[in-house]
């Protein structure tokens, strides 16, 4: 059965959820379906929610969930959980805190596993996000995987990113790191209840305060929240809303594509290439003998790198494998 | 278990594109005992399978439509409360009205023998009851569950 781009379109759960899989397992026909598919896409509101494993990003998503079904929104979430380096196997387990919008026609929720993609992200992301889109999502929140500190890869994917942070890990030293605390567009200080969530917010505050701002930029609210209740989530609500408006301005809009373009092609062509080098390797029967050959230091990776790249580019200019140009040279 | 090394070189293997297994295990109805699926989930995980789990009190609309979300080639279920009679047959049938029909669905738990036959004729391919071995089940599901083309 294949996917039809106006069942997708037209919001087909089905038809959607089986693209999104081909997209995940890479089949090629899917790929097609979207290149056409892209034009229709950029109509959705895109969040992205990242912080440490247990700060409580699903039960906050949940909870968002819940105000903007309250408002008529048609509502898209990707949920990101690690895969096994080891089997390849993994468990998603992020629709265990989001059981109630488990037959709401208008929550579609996608589990997606790493595969061993770095980042906070899966490598399908970007395409499944983009499908969300296409079939009619007004907004798109997309959980990372939990988070360390450089998974950082979000942030050129959303319009606004949730930096989720709770109490009591690690004294301020760890706030004036560079890393993920650098692209909140809003610091959620999650499970507030707890003793020193004070103390971590006014950490938080300290650090923002300390980046020079100028008139017009966008400067990052820390809010205290209790995803499992609901503090604190209309104020975060109203802050999302905030961001929107500073986004959607003009002078911000252009910027905000301008750069989820680039991290689309650039994470395209990354990928591209790196299978394209790797499948011409492996058909030359190259992959194998050269690791064992590094592994022995016969060689260095550095130099055996630079002839594979050499190599590809060479190999595209001449168009020695380009089905499509020779075809419109033939026309 | 296989050495630090040996896994080591499992993982610098470039993973081919290709279709990967998906499964749903869930708890339908009203038990809280989610133990066993849990080591059936972790069981899984360790064999390769992408499992997405929903966790306790599934209605069987609950599960189909995550199983039609995620797009899953199997579905096991867990079930404990004695209502395995009403909830198995009503996840297979609201499959097949969905034309999912081609999802296999399992399933364990403390079922009585004579009504294992009877779910297998409403769809339920396969019952394991307490003290299976984990990895007959393991076995099973490798053979049975088999990625949609």
């Amino acid at each position: 059965m294949a996917v039809s781009l106006k069942d997708v379109l037209g919001g087909d759960v089905r038809s959607a959820a089986r693209l999104m899989r081909d997209l995940d397992d890479e089949i090629p026909a899917a790929n097609r379906l979207l290149k056409r598919l892209y034009k229709h896409t950029g109509r959705a509101y895109i969040v992205g929610i990242t912080g440490a494993p247990g700060s409580g990003k699903s039960t906050l998503v949940d909870t968002l969930t819940d105000h903007l079904r309250g408002q008529g929104k048609n509502v898209g979430i990707v949920a990101i959980d690690p895969t096994s380096p080891f089997t390849g196997g993994a468990i998603l387990g992020d629709r265990i805190r989001m059981q109630k919008h488990a037959i709401d026609d208008k929550v579609f929720i996608r589990s997606l596993a790493t595969r061993g993609h770095l980042g906070g992200l899966s490598k399908s992301t970007i395409d499944i996000v983009n499908v969300m889109d296409a079939m009619g999502k007004d907004i798109i929140l997309i959980e990372t995987v939990g988070v360390g500190q450089d998974e950082v890869e979000i942030v050129k994917v959303a319009h606004t990113n949730l930096v989720v942070v709770v109490p009591g890990l690690g004294d301020d030293i760890q706030a004036i790191k560079a890393g993920i605390l650098e692209i909140a567009d809003i610091f959620v200080v999650n499970k507030s209840d707890r003793e020193g969530a004070d103390k971590t917010r006014r950490e938080l505050e300290t650090m923002v305060a300390m980046n020079e701002y100028r008139k017009g930029d966008w400067v990052p609210p820390v809010l205290p929240a209790v995803a499992q209740t609901g503090a604190g989530v209309a104020e975060l609500m109203e802050a999302i809303e905030g961001h929107r408006k500073f986004i959607y301005l003009e002078e911000n809009l252009g910027q905000y594509q301008a750069g989820k373009a680039r991290v689309e092609l650039l994470e395209i062509l990354k990928k591209k290439l790196v299978e394209k080098a790797v499948d011409d390797l492996e058909r030359h029967g190259l992959l194998e003998p050269i690791i064992e050959e590094i592994a022995r230091k016969k060689t260095d990776p550095y130099s055996i790198v630079e002839k594979v790249v050499d190599h590809s580019f060479a190999f595209h200019l001449i168009g020695g494998n380009d089905r499509t140009g020779s075809k419109r040279k033939k026309t | 278990m296989a050495s630090a090394l040996a896994r080591s070189r499992e993982t610098t293997k470039e993973r081919k594109p290709g279709r990967k297994v998906r499964i749903l295990i869930g708890k339908p109805g009203l038990d809280g005992h989610d133990r066993g699926a849990k080591i059936i989930a972790r069981a899984l995980r360790d064999a390769g399978f992408e499992i997405i789990y929903t966790g306790l009190h599934q209605t069987p609309e609950m599960i189909v439509s995550a199983a039609a979300q995620e797009d899953v080639d199997g579905i096991g279920l867990s079930i404990l409360s004695g209502a395995h009679n009403y909830l198995l047959p009503r996840i297979v049938e609201m499959l097949r009205e969905k034309k999912m029909g081609n999802v296999v669905v399992f399933g364990g738990g403390i079922i009585p023998d004579e009504d294992i036959p009877k779910l297998k004729r409403k769809g339920v391919d396969r019952m394991f009851t307490p003290g299976t071995p984990l990895q007959e089940i393991v076995e099973y599901v490798r053979e049975r569950v088999k990625p949609r083309k």
